[in-house]
């Protein structure tokens, strides 16, 4: 079978570059094909990387707590480039000071995000949910 | 003595060169009109009467031949994103030394299509999606091809999952399969297609475009004048066996249409501070700006540079510059003569053509404040360590100023982002040899390079200005 694609970067003007190489590492030993993009990387990027590599989903990381204003407007940008309806995650330290993570997510869905994870997420729980996001369980 | 003949059929002139191969040097060169619409021999010979006038008779033990005449070898590329795989198409063919009419993004429309058809390319490059990776852009437009007659070959070089569908789309054409430009994300492959545009040329352009008629004469055209140029700069950028090159340079070449400008060198971040963006370009990079050149595209100069800046380098009134360029629009084989006012303009819009031409080849460099301090995003080739800056064309090799106009490919303090050299040599390509020890690099790559470390004048040294 083929390999799911997955685009993943840290967005905004975030150089946060470990967590990163771990979910690398992480999403290509769970058998997934990875376009790392790295750190700082912006809307567009994520969407032309997706676009010439048909990706299965995008997964965006934050840990500088302005994720919420760099990932506005994300899922607007993938339906205008043709992108319908491809799975979106985000996870980090998306926000700013202590807020009820359940508000987070929700805001978060809101702006077209299919998934958002809190701070200490581990790479296996965001693995199991791409999993069931692209119905792969049933396929295998 | 063992005299070897190298021909540059130019768009306007047949450039011959003549050298001897035993004892390593140059013996002469000369130039004539181009005479493409009669037979391209006959300006040859006359190219050839000049140069035995200054040599004497030669007895050739080869002929090697590039060209330009035409128009060039011109082509259109097709890809899917314009920065990702549009580009990669772009970069491609620019390094083939091909005159690149247009570059699709995206799928293909009918509007296009009137486009393509009305252009007629030499070689059209459709490619599209990473290998794997999307297929339906580069199937659509194959299959948007098919339906108008044309008689170009078509190099296709995308996603390998689509290539023999489009193939099969695109059956009763000459078609190419090759490598894909872009095979990951993000990873350079332009070298396979370089290669299968050159086979083109060799077996089929250079017959259509009446330029066989010469061939009797000579061993044969081997490539685009640019694609020689190209591998000259290589050759003296990195040395070959035996002789060690000049190290990392750029070359500049001005033209009355079109600016040239070649960089040979990594220029990716020097530091770990420095994040990269966009595609990686490759080491030897050729781009060409079709709007700013010394006689056609004038206009494209000025609109770029501001005419304020011409008038202060030229030093001429804003009402005698406008005079002049209207003049150059008239007659745009006006040559200016020594202290005359049209000489100061030619300085100041060489100077604009030379630094505009370069701010675009080279990368740039922003700023960005993170919550880690501050960090720089590159983007495009970093040319500031690049220690030689060689220049050529016309315009530029008959003026007593080349290393002034020159020194403006240097960076400069009122665009400090840009990646300009901060410092470097001059060279000036005096006897316009380029091109041929270009050609004589397939053969003799060490004479080639000895022939030009030696005829590149040294016209000094310059470093970035701090006016």
């Amino acid at each position: 079978m083929k390999k799911k694609v997955l685009v993943i970067g840290v967005i905004g003007a975030d150089v946060h570059a470990v967590g990163n190489r771990i979910l690398y590492h992480a999403f290509t030993e769970a058998g997934f094909e990875v376009i790392n993009l790295g750190v700082m990387v912006s809307q567009e990027e994520y969407i032309a990387a997706a676009i010439e590599s048909a990706a299965d989903a995008i997964v965006i990381s934050s840990l500088y707590g302005q994720g919420e204003l760099d990932c506005r407007g994300m899922r607007e940008k993938c339906d205008e480039a043709g992108l319908k309806g491809i799975p979106l995650v985000v996870g980090g330290n998306i926000v700013i000071g202590k807020q009820k993570f359940e508000d987070v997510e929700k805001r978060f869905k809101d702006m077209g995000f299919d998934r958002a994870f809190p701070p200490g997420t581990l790479p296996e729980t965001t693995i199991e949910a791409l999993r069931e996001l692209l119905h792969m369980e049933e396929e295998a | 003595m063992k005299p070897v003949l190298l021909i540059d059929f130019g768009s306007t002139y047949t450039k011959v060169t003549a050298v001897d191969v035993e004892a390593g040097c140059l013996l002469g060169t000369a130039d004539s009109f181009t005479t493409i619409h009669t037979d391209i021999g006959e300006g040859l010979e006359k190219a050839l009467e000049k140069l035995h006038a200054k040599t004497g008779e030669l007895d050739y033990a080869a002929r090697y031949a590039c060209s330009s005449a035409a128009g060039g070898l011109r082509m259109i590329t097709s890809g899917l994103v314009p920065e990702l795989t549009a580009e990669a198409a772009h970069q491609a063919s620019l390094g083939a030394g091909a005159k690149v009419l247009k570059v699709f993004s995206f799928q293909i429309t009918e509007d296009d299509l009137e486009e393509i058809l009305r252009i007629n390319p030499d070689i059209f490059l459709l490619v599209g999606g990473t290998d794997g990776g999307n297929t339906e852009c580069i199937l659509h437009n194959a299959r948007m091809l098919a339906s108008i007659p044309f008689d170009f070959p078509v190099i296709i070089a995308g996603n390998r999952t689509a290539a023999r569908e489009c193939e099969r789309i695109l059956e009763g054409h000459e078609v190419h399969l090759c490598e894909n430009v872009m095979p990951k994300f993000g990873v350079l492959n332009i070298e396979p297609v370089r290669k299968k545009i050159r086979e083109i040329f060799l077996n089929r352009i250079i017959h259509a475009k009446g330029l066989s008629e010469a061939s009797e004469l000579i061993s044969g055209i081997l490539m685009p004048t640019p694609s020689a140029v190209m591998r000259a700069m290589h050759l003296l950028a990195k040395g070959c066996e035996g002789e060690s090159g000049i190290g990392d340079l750029i070359a500049v070449d001005v033209g009355g249409a079109t600016t040239d400008i070649y960089s040979m060198t990594d220029g990716m971040p020097q530091d770990a501070s420095t994040v990269y963006k966009g595609l990686p370009e490759p080491f030897d990079k050729r781009t060409v700006e079709g709007d700013i050149g010394m006689r056609y595209s004038v206009h494209g100069i000025v609109d770029a540079a501001g005419i304020g800046r011409i008038c202060q380098l030229s030093q001429l009134s804003q009402e005698r510059v406008e005079e002049l360029l209207e003049l150059l629009d008239e007659h745009k084989d006006m040559i200016p003569e020594s202290g005359s006012d049209l000489e100061k303009l030619d300085f100041a819009l060489a100077s604009m053509a030379i630094e505009t031409a370069v701010a675009r080849h080279a990368g740039t460099m922003e700023e960005t404040y993170t919550l880690m301090g501050l960090t720089y995003v590159q983007s495009g080739k970093d040319l500031r360590h690049v220690g030689q800056v060689i220049v050529t064309g016309g315009s530029l090799i008959r003026t007593t100023r080349t290393g002034e106009i020159a020194s403006h490919a240097l960076a400069s303090p009122a665009a400090p982002m840009s990646l300009r050299p901060l410092k470097a040599e001059i060279r000036v390509d005096r006897k316009y040899i380029l091109a041929a020890m270009g050609l004589l690099s397939e053969y003799e790559p060490q004479i080639a390079l000895r022939i030009m470390k030696k005829e590149l004048e040294h016209d000094g040294y310059s470093e970035q200005k701090n006016s």
